[in-house]
């Protein structure tokens, strides 16, 4: 079978089963990731031969029908959500499981995590298939649905998933009123098409702006992130590990794909300066939020907030002829490596909250004792985040500052070293208390173990980025250069 | 002004509306509310497209419409059933300024 249909397909027919059948979601759930594994790897392995693919669903071609398009960059990002996906869904088995305490957690198994999950991972595999921009729009309003449902799971965050869905559809609306203008100008909404025809006019620039303004909203980019903490640090653990591992990313990677894209002819440098600012004040509020916050999953959140800034420094960094190149490998390598580190430490959080019935940061005395697997997966995704070598968000941030000195850029160092140093400020307060040793008190629960490892090994893979990065980077080079459309494979 | 102007004009004009609404409100009813006369206005701009210029209307606009206005239903229902549970939780359809 086709592997890029397959990859879409599976997860959606096993969301629909396990929909029918909640009984079995648990089985349904955990067959689906494997078989997703097996389909991500074969495309890997294609792409990584024959060069990027493109396919006509059905045999139906632009306009009408729907085109699915794989490059290195896409390939990287398809195995990244399987990574993480397969973690989760572990980590699933033991959060709502057999030996889970509570009935409200057992409820959440039957209401609707596998089906809502395998709705997620299916959305967002065909989001980083999509070749259209109308495409991009529907998978992501079928990944808001899908997140939101997913975030109203636990009865606390109700209100985070009513402000999260508002917001959603906003974005959406706007980003579809840009892709309106696009197919009156251009009448075609093929992004390689699109690119080829892109002129620099009054309406194209508005599309540009309603389509990134759309994005950036849905991307958390500050200071349109608000709604991310609260529906972040409220989830079930496994539904925060995949909504800032992964949903986030979505929105990122279409915003990069478009200005990589359609938008390339368009995008002044001005712009470009002006959302690596934002990138920058994103890194200084997240982390200095993040410092003060006083649940360890809301510290974990703004985090993500901070994370996401970083992402944003390649848009300045992308003009530039000598550090360009640099700061798409590095941004690239940062994506990937926070999306397992976070994934790695929101389900630690998870498993903390799980053990002590709280997350209060200053409370976290005991957690050394009772929980060692879990505070090592703390320890090494936050070595990640922070940027130490030899992990995979230590070659990212070096390479987003060499870029920043080979472009003539410093200041962007700057807010990079700044950064690192109050991410760790961040983790130090965290590891502090967590290693702190508490006197006989027994924690409430402690988890079930495949909790415990499947967070690690997502924590480990983080590292593993930073050691083992000649295969992921030799996939990246699949394609067209710095992940601009490959033209040549236009109909 | 030919028609297709008109309409897209007309439409802009709703978006601008549903976007003031949901800006302005707080009752999630109405914000809900809000964004579908924004989604409406997304509409009337894409039907306009498909009779832009000629006497057969372009049919691939109309197709996104469909495609839309699902998308839109689901989206409105998931609203409702949401702010149903807002209202049971916190006795008001508003949401509280602060909730991290």
């Amino acid at each position: 079978m086709n592997a890029m249909a397959s990859l879409v397909l599976l997860p959606l027919l096993g969301a629909f089963i396990a929909f029918l059948i909640p009984r079995y979601g648990r089985h349904i759930g955990i067959l689906s990731a494997l078989l997703i594994l097996f389909a991500t790897l074969s495309l890997a392995q294609q792409i990584s031969t024959d060069g990027p693919l493109r396919m006509a669903v059905g045999g139906w071609q632009a306009p009408l029908g729907i085109a699915l398009y794989v490059d290195g960059l896409t390939a990287l990002l398809l195995c990244l959500t399987t990574t993480v996906g397969l973690g989760v869904s572990l980590y699933a088995l033991g959060y709502f499981g057999e030996g889970a305490t509570g009935e409200a957690r057992k409820k959440h198994a039957l209401s609707g995590w596998w089906p809502l999950w395998l709705l997620l991972w299916a959305a967002l595999n065909a989001l980083f298939l999509a070749a259209d921009v109308f495409n991009l729009y529907v998978t992501l309003e079928l990944l808001g649905l899908a997140a939101v449902g997913l975030v109203a799971l636990e009865a606390q965050a109700v209100v985070a998933a009513t402000r999260y869905l508002l917001v959603g559809l906003l974005g959406s609306m706007l980003y579809l009123l840009g892709v309106g203008l696009l197919y009156a100008l251009y009448g075609t909404v093929d992004m390689s098409g699109l690119a080829s025809n892109m002129r620099a006019e009054p309406a194209a620039w508005v599309a540009m702006a309603l389509m990134s303004g759309g994005l950036l909203l849905k991307a958390a980019l500050f200071p349109l992130h608000f709604w991310l903490p609260p529906a972040h640090a409220n989830a079930p653990a496994p539904v925060s590990a995949v909504l800032s591992a992964l949903v986030v990313k979505a929105a990122f990677y279409a915003l990069l794909r478009l200005w990589l894209g359609p938008f390339e002819p368009l995008a002044p440098a001005l712009a470009g300066q002006l959302i690596g600012f934002l990138g920058a004040c994103a890194i200084i509020w997240g982390s200095l939020q993040a410092l003060m916050a006083p649940r360890l999953k809301l510290v974990v959140a703004y985090s993500t907030v901070a994370q996401i800034g970083y992402l944003f420094l390649w848009f300045p960094l992308a003009d530039s002829p000598t550090g360009g190149a640099i700061a798409w490998y590095g941004v690239v390598w940062l994506a990937l490596s926070h999306g397992l580190a976070k994934a790695g430490l929101f389900l630690a959080a998870g498993n903390i909250l799980h053990a002590s019935g709280h997350d209060r940061v200053t409370d976290l005395a005991g957690v050394g004792q009772h929980l060692p697997v879990t505070l090592f997966a703390v320890g090494l995704s936050c070595a990640s985040i922070m940027g130490l070598p030899p992990s995979g968000g230590f070659v990212g941030k070096w390479l987003l500052l060499n870029a920043a000195f080979v472009s003539g850029q410093w200041w962007w160092a700057v807010v990079l070293l700044v950064g690192g140093v109050m991410a760790a400020a961040y983790s130090f307060r965290v590891l502090l208390h967590a290693f702190r040793n508490k006197e006989s008190q027994h924690p409430h629960h402690i988890p079930h173990p495949i909790m415990e490892w499947s967070a690690l090994a997502l924590a480990v893979g983080a590292i593993l980025l930073g050691v083992l990065s000649a295969q992921p980077l030799e996939l990246l080079e699949v394609g067209a250069s710095m992940g601009k459309l490959a033209l040549s494979e236009a109909p | 002004m030919s028609q297709y102007l008109w309409y897209a004009l007309v439409g802009t004009g709703l978006f601008s509306i549903g976007l003031l609404g949901l800006i302005l409100h707080r009752h999630l009813l109405r914000r809900m509310l809000a964004l579908n006369v924004m989604s409406t206005g997304v509409f009337m701009i894409f039907v306009a497209l498909a009779n832009r210029n000629s006497a057969l209307p372009d049919p691939v606009p109309l197709a996104m419409v469909l495609t839309g206005l699902v998308v839109s239903v689901s989206a409105t229902a998931l609203g409702l059933v949401l702010i149903e549970k807002v209202q049971r939780q916190h006795g008001t359809p508003v949401l509280p300024e602060d909730d991290a």
